[in-house]
C-alpha cells in the first residue's frame, strides 16, 4: 500500500509517494510536453473508476490544454484536438480548467473552467462538450469575475442522500455567481445561494451574485461552504445556508476539505482578509470541526511555529478518502504537509516548490 | 505557390520534430497569413491550440514573422505573404 500525492504549481508537476504518509519522496516538475512541464497546473483529478490522472495545465506562450495518464503519471498524453474549446458560435475562447469531477458513469468527466462554464466529457476526459443550459443561464450578465478571474471551480456531481445518489442533482460554484444546482440531469440550473452574503453588492444578500469560493460535501451529504467572507454549512442548498464562522479565527478563506466518512468533520484554512491574504496571527494553520462547524480547534503541530506569510488556495487542499484518510495542503509558498486521521499533527511533505495551486492524492 | 513555415524547437514535437515546414498552396500571389496557418494546422493539428485560441485569434506571446516582419505590425492574421516567403514563429519574450 502506498499513497502518491499530485502537486499542481504555477510552474509544473510535482508528485510524491510515501507508503506511510510521514516520509515523501518527491518528483518533479514531471514532463507533460515539450514546453508543458513549466506551465501552470490548476487542476488535477483522478477518475475513481480508471485511475486516470487528468491534468489541466497552461504555458503562458502556447496556451491551456488537458493532459491524461493512465500510469499514475508515469507517461502523459494530450488529445490530438483541443480537448475543450467553445463552440464557434460563441465569441470567447476557453483559459483554463479550474475543477475535474467524475459522474457515476465510467467515463464521464466534468471540467469547471475559465471563463465561467462547465464542460463534460463520456470518453475519459480527450475531448469535451459545453453544457449549455449553464452557459445560457439568464443570470450569465450577472456573473462577474473575481481577483482570480471568472470560473466553475467546484463541480460535484450527484447528491448522498439517505436512500442513495441522487445522480439527477450536481451542485457548481463559481466566483462570482455562487451556488447552482440542477435536479434534472443539468437541463435547468437554478441558485442555491440563501443565506450566503455578499458584502461586496449593495443587495448584501442576492439571489446569486455570491463569491462561493469552495464547496465541499461530507459523507453525509451535507455541504459546507467557504465563502468571500462567511462559512456555511447546508443539508439542501436549494433551502438555505446556515453560518458556522463564529468558532474561526477568520471567515474568510478558499480551501474546504470534508472528511471522506465522518460525518461533520471539516477542515478550514483560514484566512486573515479579502486584502491581505494572509493566515490569521501569521500563523500557518488549519481548522478543524467535528460538529459540522459548531465548535473549531487548531490543527497546528507539526507546522512552522515561526511566522508565515502564505496562504492556502482554493483547491490546494484535499484528502485521500482512504479508510483511515489522509489531508494534504500546499502553499503559495511551495509547502506542502500531510497528516492522517487521528494522528498527533502534520508531516512535511516537500518545500521550497513553486506556488501550490492544487493538489490531489490517492492510494495506489 | 510555396510557403516555408519555421517551427520554433519548442514546438517541433507537435509536427513530427521539422523546423521547416513547406507548404504548396493552392493559390497564385499572396495569400493571408492565417490562411497559411489553416494550411499548417491540417497537417499538424495539434499546432492548432498552440498558436491560436478556438475564435481563431494568435496567441498573446505568439509572434509570427512574415519575412522580417512580425506581423502585428502589419496587418496581424490578414497579413498577406507572397510566394516563397519564410513564416517564423517565435515565442515572445515573456514568461517567468
Amino acid at each position: 500500500m502506498a499513497f502518491l500525492l499530485f502537486i499542481g504549481t504555477r510552474k509544473g508537476l510535482f508528485t510524491a509517494r510515501s507508503s506511510d504518509r510521514r516520509t515523501w519522496e518527491v518528483s518533479g516538475p514531471h514532463r507533460l510536453d515539450d514546453f508543458a512541464d513549466m506551465g501552470g497546473v490548476y487542476a488535477i483529478g483522478v477518475d475513481p473508476h480508471t485511475r486516470r490522472v487528468l491534468v489541466g495545465a497552461e504555458s503562458q506562450h502556447f496556451g491551456p490544454s488537458v493532459w491524461f495518464s493512465d500510469d499514475l503519471g508515469a507517461n502523459w498524453h494530450e488529445p490530438e484536438r483541443a480537448p475543450i474549446a467553445f463552440p464557434a458560435d460563441i465569441d470567447t475562447a476557453f483559459t483554463r480548467v479550474w475543477q475535474f469531477a467524475f459522474g457515476d458513469e465510467p467515463g464521464t468527466v466534468y471540467a469547471g473552467v475559465e471563463p465561467t462554464a462547465l464542460f463534460c466529457s463520456t470518453d475519459g476526459g480527450e475531448s469535451f462538450e459545453l453544457v449549455r443550459s449553464l452557459w445560457d443561464h439568464p443570470h450569465r450578465s450577472g456573473w462577474f469575475p473575481g481577483a482570480g478571474g471568472a470560473a466553475i471551480h467546484t463541480v460535484l456531481p450527484g447528491r448522498v442522500r439517505a436512500d442513495g445518489t441522487d445522480s439527477q442533482t450536481m451542485t457548481v460554484a463559481m466566483s462570482t455567481g455562487g451556488v447552482y444546482q440542477t435536479h434534472d440531469d443539468k437541463k435547468s440550473w437554478t441558485p442555491a445561494n440563501r443565506g450566503i452574503g455578499a458584502g461586496f453588492l449593495p443587495d448584501e444578500t442576492p439571489e446569486y451574485g455570491q463569491c462561493v469560493h469552495k464547496v465541499a460535501v461530507a459523507a453525509d451529504g451535507v455541504f459546507y461552504a467557504q465563502n468571500h467572507h462567511g462559512v456555511y454549512r447546508s443539508a439542501d442548498p436549494a433551502s438555505g445556508w446556515t453560518s458556522i464562522a463564529d468558532g474561526l479565527p477568520s471567515d474568510f478563506g478558499f480551501a474546504m476539505v470534508a472528511h471522506p466518512h465522518t460525518p461533520g468533520t471539516v477542515l478550514n484554512f483560514p484566512v486573515i482578509s479579502e486584502a491581505r491574504h494572509l493566515p490569521p496571527d501569521y500563523r500557518l494553520q488549519a481548522q478543524r470541526t467535528d460538529d459540522g462547524g459548531a465548535t473549531w480547534r487548531p490543527l497546528t503541530q507539526g507546522l512552522p511555529a515561526d511566522p508565515y506569510y502564505s496562504i492556502v488556495l482554493r483547491d490546494g487542499a484535499c484528502t485521500d478518502g482512504a479508510d483511515v484518510p489522509g489531508f494534504y495542503f500546499g502553499t503559495r509558498a511551495g509547502d506542502v504537509y500531510a497528516t492522517t486521521d487521528g494522528s498527533a499533527g502534520w508531516h512535511q511533505v516537500a518545500a521550497h516548490l513553486p506556488d501550490v495551486l492544487c493538489v490531489r492524492a490517492v492510494e495506489v | 505557390m510555396s510557403v516555408t513555415v519555421v517551427i520554433p524547437q519548442v514546438l517541433r514535437a507537435d509536427c513530427d520534430g521539422q523546423a521547416r515546414v513547406d507548404l504548396p498552396l493552392a493559390a497564385e500571389g499572396r495569400v493571408p497569413l492565417h490562411s497559411v496557418l489553416d494550411e499548417l494546422v491540417l497537417r499538424h493539428p495539434r499546432l492548432a491550440q498552440r498558436l491560436r485560441d478556438e475564435r481563431g485569434r494568435l496567441r498573446r506571446y505568439v509572434n509570427v514573422f512574415v519575412d522580417a516582419d512580425e506581423c502585428r505590425s502589419v496587418a496581424g492574421l490578414d497579413t498577406l505573404v507572397a510566394d516563397g516567403a519564410e513564416v517564423r514563429v517565435l515565442p515572445s519574450v515573456a514568461g517567468g
